[in-house]
Parts: structure tokens; C-alpha cells; sequence
């Protein structure tokens, strides 16, 4: 239950540091959300936490009458042309400033569940800590699992749980920089929610996206999915250590990530063996 | 389904706009979506259905404009319509094109009755 307004929804959205489990923050983002199939328009239910607009609520509801009422003599038009993730574009915006100003290299790592983001991050952690300072924000549904893995190597690091929410978004990433204080001259991992589509829309203000792909899933997942290659600028090809057992044709998957977006740039490396990490690290560093 | 979080930015700006105005009740919203903006219409609509309860768009006739994609070759600049996602230049075959547009993602406006 949201312990703000009591409300029994469980998809509110979290932010923890691993340790202060009991210091979390929670947004709420539920002002039009009613319960589907059973919401009744009737005057009980409990949503008086709106911001500034009117409910209103009908007790008699007949919607094949509400739709034609277009001619009437005293309609009026407000053409408004306004960009629907307007909200979310300047919040990074604001974000990407806050990075600017304090030389934070912001990266937006995407991908599906499993490509490898959190072995990729431990590695380079652990590997490159001596010589950079890194921040992580780990966004997942649900646990903490992710922030405590990143905790082990040292790291500070912030778990961003979005509940039903299947992607991070610039309002979720400044709630999370309040908790972590990001250093002067740092590099700030956001691993985003394991989905190679809904994140591709949001920018969270941050200097490159990186989308990963293993080598274990198809070579054709840049022509799948799309969005997210268009909207990457670095690829990260994962996993090249199990190469020699399956299917996957890299050159092929290069191509097609090439045919999406030919401005992305190739990392092709195994965050297990660590084989091809290297360039990846020198990149890095050339970039902060 | 981002398309939830889209509808509901779509119902928070249209609430806004209502209560600038005073509007109790929205007749009409018109919406832009381009074929390249990553949002799947008929998934939108679903989600608006559920986003709008409660709202003054709650009534509303919605009408989503689909807007084509148009790239530019990056060998000749031809600029064609993409019929696939990795649609080669009909001009001189070349494979890689920039999209010049198809990622709207807007609301152009809104009616209502006095």
C-alpha cells in the first residue's frame, strides 16, 4: 500500500540506496489511473490527490451520445502543436545541464533482460574503479538484486524499482541523482529497464546511449527493434566468448544495425572472459 | 506499452490546456503520430480509452493522424518515402538514409463547446 495517500496500487515507483532500504522515496504518477474494468464513476473511490484539475464525475454515463457534439454553434478550437514528451524532454534538458556543468559523463545503457548490462558494469567497475569514478543508477520493476550486485564492487549506486512502469524516464533519473550525489569528473552508468522498445522514447539527459546485444539472441534484432538502434549511438555486442556455439553472424548483425542507423559505433566484447573490454575502457576514458 | 505513459501525457496536457480556459469538457482532440516516432497507434488507443476515464477528455472524439516517413539517402540525398524500416535508396540503391521525418509525436489541437 502507497503510504502517502493510502491508496492500494503497487505500481508506485521507488528509488532505494541498497542499505537504506527503509529511506525510500516514492512518486506518484496515478492521477488517471482508475481500476479498468471495475471503476464505476461512482463518488467513493479515494483519488482526491490530483494536482490542480477538476474530476467529474457523471453519475449516468451513456458514451455512444457523447461523441457527435461537433457542430454545435459555440465550438471552439485551441490549436496547441505541443510535443506530447515535451515534459520528459526538458526534465533531461535539465538533467543533461546538470551533467554539462559538473563533467559527468551520462550513459544510458539499454537493452532486453539478459544481454548482460550488470556483468558488463561489475566488470568495468572493477576493472577501471582505480581510474574512474563511477555512479550507478540500475533501473528494474521489481528488487533490488541489481544495486546489490553494483554495491559488492564498491560502487554508489541507486535502484530506481518502476513497479508496472517498463522504462526509466528523465523525472525518475533527477529523483535518483538527489539520492546519490553524483562527483565532479564522474562517469554515471543509468542501466535502464531490460526492454529493447519503451526506453527508446525517453531521454533521460544523458551524452550516449548504449544498446546491447548479446550474442545469444538473434542477429536481425536491430531490424526488430528498431527504435532503439535509431535512438542508440554506441552498440555493444555482448557475450563473444559463446560465439563458437551459436548461430549468431555478427557482421550480419553489424549490417543490419548499420541499415537502421549508420551513425553507431562497435564495441564487440564478453564482460565474462573480458576479451575485447579494452577498447571499450579506452573509450571511455577518451570521452569523460 | 509506453503507450500508456504517451496517453497519459496526452491527458495531462489536454487537462492542462482545460484549465487554462476553463474547459469542463473537451469535444474534440486531434493527435499527430509519425510512422517513425516508435508509438503503435492501436496500442495508443487502447491506452487512451483507460487514460481518459475521469478526465475532460473523458467524452472526447480522438482522431490520430498517422504522418509518413520520409528519408534522404545519405549517397545521392534522394528523398523517398521508406516502405521498410531498412528500405534501400530507389534513386541509386545506396543503403544507409537519414529520416528526415515520421518521428511526431504532438497534440495539434483541441475543440470544445462553450
Amino acid at each position: 500500500m502507497c503510504g502517502t495517500c493510502g491508496c492500494g496500487q503497487d505500481d508506485e515507483i521507488s528509488i532505494t540506496r541498497p542499505g537504506k532500504e527503509n529511506q525510500h522515496d516514492h512518486i506518484h504518477s496515478h492521477e488517471h489511473e482508475h481500476d479498468g474494468s471495475k471503476h464505476s464513476h461512482s463518488h467513493t473511490h479515494s483519488h482526491s490527490h490530483d494536482e490542480g484539475h477538476e474530476h467529474h464525475h457523471h453519475d449516468e454515463h451513456d458514451h455512444g451520445d457523447h461523441h457527435h457534439h461537433h457542430h454545435h454553434e459555440h465550438e471552439k478550437e485551441i490549436v496547441l502543436e505541443q510535443d506530447i514528451l515535451q515534459k520528459n524532454k526538458l526534465l533531461a534538458e535539465r538533467n543533461r545541464g546538470y551533467f554539462e556543468g559538473r563533467n559527468i559523463l551520462a550513459i544510458n545503457l539499454v537493452s532486453s533482460p539478459g544481454s548482460g548490462k550488470t556483468t558488463l558494469l561489475e566488470k568495468t567497475i572493477t576493472e577501471m574503479k582505480d581510474e574512474i569514478p563511477f555512479y550507478i543508477i540500475e533501473g528494474d520493476q521489481q528488487t533490488l538484486n541489481d544495486a546489490n550486485r553494483i554495491m559488492a564492487t564498491g560502487a554508489p549506486v541507486v535502484q530506481i524499482n518502476t513497479g508496472s512502469g517498463c522504462h526509466l524516464d528523465a523525472s525518475m533519473v533527477k529523483r535518483a541523482l538527489k539520492e546519490l550525489d553524483v562527483s565532479e569528473n564522474a562517469v554515471l552508468m543509468i542501466e535502464n529497464v531490460g526492454n529493447l522498445v519503451c526506453p527508446a522514447m525517453f531521454d533521460l539527459g544523458e551524452a550516449h546511449r548504449v544498446v546491447i546485444i548479446s550474442v545469444t539472441e538473434g542477429d536481425d534484432k536491430p531490424i526488430k527493434y528498431p527504435d532503439m538502434f535509431r535512438t542508440s549511438d554506441i552498440c555493444i555486442i555482448n557475450k563473444t566468448d559463446l560465439l563458437p556455439y551459436v548461430d549468431f553472424d555478427t557482421e550480419k548483425a553489424k549490417d543490419y544495425a548499420l541499415r537502421v542507423n549508420h551513425h553507431l559505433k562497435f564495441f564487440e566484447l564478453s564482460a565474462k572472459s573480458g576479451e575485447g573490454m579494452d577498447a571499450w575502457y579506452t573509450w571511455l576514458k577518451e570521452t569523460l | 506499452m509506453h503507450e500508456l505513459s504517451i496517453a497519459m501525457n496526452i491527458v495531462e496536457i489536454v487537462e492542462e490546456h482545460a484549465g487554462t480556459y476553463e474547459i469542463n469538457s473537451v469535444s474534440d482532440v486531434e493527435i499527430d503520430v509519425g510512422r517513425m516516432s516508435g508509438v503503435v497507434i492501436d496500442a495508443l488507443r487502447f491506452a487512451l480509452e483507460e487514460a481518459v476515464k475521469s478526465s475532460v477528455m473523458e467524452s472526447a472524439k480522438i482522431s490520430i493522424n498517422e504522418i509518413p516517413a520520409k528519408s534522404r539517402c545519405l549517397a545521392c540525398s534522394h528523398e523517398f518515402e521508406p516502405d521498410d524500416i531498412i528500405a534501400v535508396c530507389p534513386e541509386c540503391g545506396h543503403l544507409y538514409a537519414d529520416i528526415i521525418s515520421g518521428k511526431e509525436l504532438k497534440i495539434r489541437k483541441i475543440r470544445y463547446e462553450e
